[in-house]
């Protein structure tokens, strides 16, 4: 038995010993730099483009809009967004000329020698200020009015919640190049097929006129989930230019401020409860900033609407929701994806619930938290899988929670202590794939191929990022099959050689992806009890199967397509529903302290437990919540891009700032598992889930410290020390 | 010409002296372990041991590293042979992504050969200049925690 | 990474009176010591075509002499090299403790005390010690040496008072005629490593007979373009002995003393409230 077992990661040996090759690792002979020339205006019509005669352009290939021979369009969801500017810049950062150059810093010098005029225009900034809407969605769940009616208490809420850059370590970097008329891009990214789709009309060519291939990916959080179809885009339109490959490597700061980030969101609540503290009903509004161009947004909306209740059934819903328009450099995929916003906003909200009816906001939690049979906003009633519960009371116990509010309640009123202690619950759920009809719209097909030599091999377009795809689905394969997973190697996400498996987004890698790779190795098992009489025991007996099941061919595939489990229902139109097909759910503590001379805040311990159905590797399933909790604790505490006139002033590390090893706490991670019989050997979705209670449980930590509640993030010592005056 | 030592072997440098030693490593040297996340010396993924002390290799021209000793990731061990500490960071989920990795393990490395304190504190204060953003660190200061106690024995 | 190495031209001389004469014959060379600051601008592509004045093969700046009234720091000397001699961990504690913090590792053994004064960062984490431990910074030039007091030889923001042609060889430290009652260094930073400072201070008292303050050393950074000197506050205390109404008065004035702004990082509120808040607990004895 290989699932539940903590396999050593198959990728492991090469990151360990500096022979994984990123793609700035990777030798190119012959290969150019690409470098970007953008917009230094978040609004305006481009008056002219001028080249310093002085400069020796011959040097260089130069590329603009009118190079592009398809369509100059980045395509995902909306057709707007540009590849280049064209006439019209719509934010800061904006891409209007290439310029590649065998020397990168020639390259980077040719840059400044473009001089671009604009002629400004009128640039909106702040979203409440956007009247162009992207996408809005309305949910609707019994009946309001008699909701409020019945109420004992109204209690209202209004939250904020700021961007944040995903800040992997490796900055986005692709090269182009084209070899026996195949249009090839290679680099840093999550999703091949959304690359090869956006080439597709980019450059007017048929699927297999063109190939994307991943390099090992340091680090993905859903910042190259879309933005690498652009940048592949302008490494293709300079290598082809210049005859020769192209590669762009982004620095740093040029990566923060250019490409996307987590969506702002302003969430208000409107809450009727009775006094005893059960939902009656929820009136809830969703602000979310997209900025210039669609994207993701209507998607990340999507999400942030459908979890924006939070964990709890209530009789009488309304979500009014939409992403707006401004002229800052469009936001995108960050883990969690809308969720993190929403669930910020109803968790915190159960502190001010608790403060106006004198009820503890666990003892509310628990009032009104999921369980088997419980219905959501949409209408769905969660059949199976409900881990919420267990979540809750397992960490509430670990943490030694209710002990410590009392203690620390002591410790705060006592003058002579150097800090305030506080520690903060919040509890959410987390739909696993993609929203309600997404999963059959993708139709993701992946599986396994049993080559004539006797190789094994998995094949997915589902990309290793850091959180375990390969080994996961070496495990999957292999109890699946009932051999070792060490006779499974996993084909490169390259689109030559792996099915659109979909996007490796949502927490759907192993739940979808890893269920299809699970249901097409028992294709092959049965193939091999049938034909060969039985599954092989040994490498040698695998090869003489393999002779007799590929009968001559160099190899056999096995594939699988998505099917939709028959009880989901969903309609896109009323959105109700089955929104996911399920849920996993997390409950966290964070305890921590603060300086009462300087607010600053040092988290002491994190306690936290997961139901993520369950685990199929436990080591890496711990590292994605240690993982994600940290990235949600820098969302809560430090980190915030900050705005001039539509473009980030801290894109580097320097002043962006993530947590170091000195900055994050020992967490207590417990694993649970409430299986979903849907999922691979009952898993469910796990790279999000984490992402979303660091952020209100610090806000509740931060209460229970000062008595301050403060309804935005990040909690840092200058808004804590505000808030104390 | 510069002329130092990479690895245990002895290397010389024809190109401009002001070539950081970052690129010098990756493009002249062919090693490519040592990474650039940030190149103002705040991420730790270009960390090499410049006479056995951990630096970013992004901010040192190679002439100031004339004449001195280079150890990189390269040194420690290969795929087929891990070094202990890489071992330990295998058994212990210490890389995820792995681009953060090279560096942390020098640095590590450093902490460890220098007989540095290897309580959770000691280690965290010695891995403060190693950004990781899979991680949370826990397992890589468990990795590293837990190779000391081997290599004590 | 835009930086064009091609374009460099590096000046490497091996003794400080051929550095000395090297600046003076290229009076537009950046000095350039351990690079940790000048490598960023470098890395950003804002150094390109300029030559520069590379210091790290003048022995004599790297050593650390004590001597019988002060030790002496040569300018290359590192933060590493600082935090692990047992003469400045013992008689300059303050010092120690800020090159701790300068950083992470990896700066620390490259960063240099000279380099450190001569980029002179409003933040400089280091400088509030020095300042309280009244370093002498020993300039060489054209003109032979001179020393400049810590207090002289910041201008403003990145600027020092160093005349055309001088290098900073070395910063003494004098041993204080008596050793302090207490002493503190605290920084508050943007997280807990790695970190650019709010506001950093240093702080030494003597107490006389009767618990009466004798003198008092207080210095802020990150307060002002320059670290500043509390003289306002030291002035006031002195001969007093450090009753809470005392402290009180004390910390009226150290808005005279300071004009913090806001910046990237926080908010002259902010540095207000930490800086008095810091100042009060010190003269009470509660920071450590």
């Amino acid at each position: 038995m290989s699932v539940g077992k903590n396999e050593p990661r198959r990728d492991g040996p090469a990151k360990l010993t500096g022979r994984a090759l990123y793609l700035d690792d990777v030798s190119i002979p012959g290969c150019w730099h690409g470098v970007t020339v953008r917009s230094s205006v978040p609004h305006g019509r481009i008056k002219s483009i001028a080249y310093d005669p002085s400069f020796p352009w011959d040097e260089c290939v130069v590329v603009t809009a009118k190079d592009i021979p398809g369509k100059n369009l980045v395509a995902l969801i909306e057709a707007d967004q540009p590849l280049l500017a064209d006439g019209v810049v719509r934010h800061r950062e904006e891409a209007i000329v290439l310029i590649a150059h065998a020397d990168r810093a020639t390259a980077y010098e040719a840059a400044k020698r473009v001089r671009i005029e604009y002629e400004p225009l009128p640039p909106v900034l702040d979203l409440e200020k956007s009247d162009q809407v992207f996408k809005s969605y309305l949910i609707e769940r019994g009946d309001l009015d008699a909701g409020f009616a019945a109420a004992d208490i109204v209690v209202q809420g209004e939250y904020r919640t700021p961007s944040q850059e995903q800040a992997y370590i490796e900055n986005n970097a692709i090269a182009a190049y084209e070899e026996d008329g195949v249009l090839t891009v290679t680099g840093s990214l999550q999703c091949p097929y959304y690359v090869l789709k956006a080439m597709k009309q980019i450059f007017d060519r048929k699927e297999d006129e063109i190939r994307v291939i991943q390099t090992v990916t340091g680090g993905g959080f859903g910042g190259k989930e879309e933005y690498p179809s652009m940048l592949a885009g302008h490494a293709a339109l300079l290598a082809l230019k210049a005859g020769r490959p192209v590669k762009i490597v982004y620095d740093r700061h040029e990566d923060m401020a250019a490409t996307t980030k987590r969506h702002p969101s302003v969430v208000r609540h409107r809450t009727a409860l009775t006094k005893d503290g059960r939902l009656l009903a929820q009136d809830i509004e969703v602000i979310m900033d997209g900025g210039a161009y669609a994207t993701l947004s209507g998607v990340v909306l999507s999400r942030g609407t459908l979890h924006a209740a939070g964990v709890y059934e209530c009789p009488n819903v309304r979500v009014r929701s939409k992403v707006v328009m401004t002229h800052t450099p469009p936001n995108g995929a960050f883990r969690g994806f809308g969720a993190p916003q929403t669930l910020f906003a109803a968790e915190l909200h159960w502190e001010k619930i608790a403060d106006a009816l004198g009820i503890d906001s666990l003892t509310l939690r628990r009032r009104n938290i999921f369980k088997v049979g419980s219905t959501t906003s949409t209408g769905q009633v969660l059949m199976e899988s409900v881990g919420a519960e267990e979540c809750l009371e397992k960490t509430v116990k670990a943490s030694g929670y209710a002990a410590k509010r009392k203690e620390y309640d002591r410790w705060n009123a006592d003058p002579k202590k150097p800090t305030w202690k506080g520690i903060g619950l919040a509890v959410c759920h987390h739909g696993a794939g993609f929203t309600g009809s997404g999963e059959v719209y993708l139709a993701s097909r992946a599986g396994v191929a049993l080559t004539a030599k006797g190789e094994l091999i998995v094949l997915a377009a589902s990309t290793e990022i850091g959180q375990g795809t390969n080994t996961m689905f070496a495990q999957v394969a292999s109890d699946a099959l009932g051999v070792p997973a060490a006779w499974f190697s996993v084909e490169t996400p390259d689109t030559h050689k792996v099915p659109d498996s979909g996007p490796t987004v949502a927490s759907r890698t192993c739940m979808i992806v890893g269920g299809l790779v699970g249901r097409a190795t028992k294709d092959l098992k049965r193939a091999f009890e049938n034909e060969y009489g039985r599954v092989p025991k040994t490498t040698a007996d695998l090869r003489k199967a393999a002779a007799v099941l590929c009968k001559g061919a160099p190899a056999r595939r096995f594939e699988v397509q998505f099917e939709k489990p028959p009880e989901v229902t969903w309609d896109d139109k009323t959105y109700r529903g089955d929104a996911y097909g399920v849920y996993s759910y997390a409950a966290i503590a964070v305890d921590l302290e603060i300086d009462r001379l300087t607010c600053e805040v040092r988290v002491s311990k994190v306690t936290t437990a997961q139901d993520i159905g369950k685990a199929i590797n436990p080591l890496l399933a711990e590292g994605q919540i240690i993982g994600g909790s940290t990235q949600g604790l820098g969302w809560a505490l430090l980190e915030e891009p900050l705005f001039k006139d539509g473009v980030m002033v801290n894109s580097q590390l320097t002043n962006y700032v993530i947590p170091t090893s000195l900055d994050t706490p020992p967490f207590e991670v417990m694993l649970v598992e409430k299986p979903y019989s849907r999922g691979p050997f009952g898993a469910k979705g796990l790279g999000e889930l984490p992402m979303d209670i660091p952020g209100p449980a610090v806000a509740a930590a931060v209460k229970h410290a000062t008595g301050r509640l403060i309804p935005t993030l990040p909690h840092t010592p200058e808004r804590i020390a505000q808030a104390m005056k | 010409m510069i002329k130092l030592t990479v690895n245990g072997k002895k290397r010389s440098f024809k190109g401009a002296p002001f070539k950081r030693l970052i690129d010098v490593l990756r493009e002249d040297l062919s090693l490519t372990g040592a990474k650039e996340g940030c190149g103002e010396g705040e991420c730790g993924a270009c960390t090499v041991l410049l006479d056995g002390e951990p630096v970013n290799s992004c901010l040192i021209p190679v002439c100031q590293a004339d004449g001195r000793k280079v150890e990189t990731v390269e040194s420690l061990g290969v795929p087929e042979k891990l070094s202990k500490l890489q071992e330990g960071f295998l058994a212990c989920g210490g890389a995820q992504c792995g681009i953060c990795t090279p560096g942390m393990l020098m640095t590590a490395h450093a902490h460890l050969k220098s007989h540095g304190k290897c309580d959770d504190r000691s280690v965290r204060t010695a891995l403060s200049g190693n950004l990781c953003r899979c991680t949370g660190y826990q397992d890589i200061v468990k990795s590293v925690i837990k190779t000391a106690k081997g290599l004590k024995r | 990474m835009r930086g064009d190495a091609k374009s460099m031209t590096v000046l490497s001389p091996r003794t400080a009176a051929e550095a000395v004469r090297t600046y003076a014959k290229v009076p537009s060379a950046l000095p350039f010591a351990g690079g940790t600051d000048v490598m960023v601008g470098w890395n950003l592509g804002q150094l390109n075509g300029r030559a520069v004045l590379d210091l790290s093969r003048v022995a004599e700046w790297r050593k650390i002499r004590v001597v019988s009234d002060g030790v002496d720091l040569g300018s290359l000397v590192t933060h590493a090299q600082i935090q692990a001699h047992p003469v400045l961990r013992k008689r300059f504690p303050l010092l120690v403790a800020a090159c701790a913090t300068v950083g992470a590792a990896q700066i620390q053994n490259r960063g240099t005390i000279g380099g450190n004064i001569a980029n002179a960062s409003p933040a400089g984490d280091t400088f509030p010690a020095l300042s309280v431990y009244e370093a002498t910074v020993r300039a060489v030039g054209p003109n032979g040496r001179r020393g400049v007091p810590i207090s002289g030889i910041f201008a403003g923001v990145k600027k020092t008072t160093l005349k055309p042609g001088e290098l900073i060889e070395a910063v003494f430290l004098p041993f204080p005629d008596k050793a302090p009652t207490r002493g503190v260094f605290r920084k508050v930073g943007t997280r807990a490593a790695q970190a650019i400072s709010k506001t950093v201070f240093a702080g030494l008292v003597w107490n006389g007979k009767d618990g009466v303050l004798t003198e008092a050393r207080l210095a802020f950074g990150s307060m002002a373009p320059t670290v500043r000197r509390l003289h306002a506050v030291e002035g006031f205390l002195r001969g007093r002995r450090l009753t809470e109404t005392v402290i009180t008065a004390a910390a009226e004035l150290l808005p005279n003393d300071v004009s913090p702004i806001d910046d990237i990082r926080s908010t002259r509120e902010y540095r207000l409230m930490v800086s008095r808040n810091l100042l009060i607990a010190f003269l009470k004895g509660e920071v450590k």
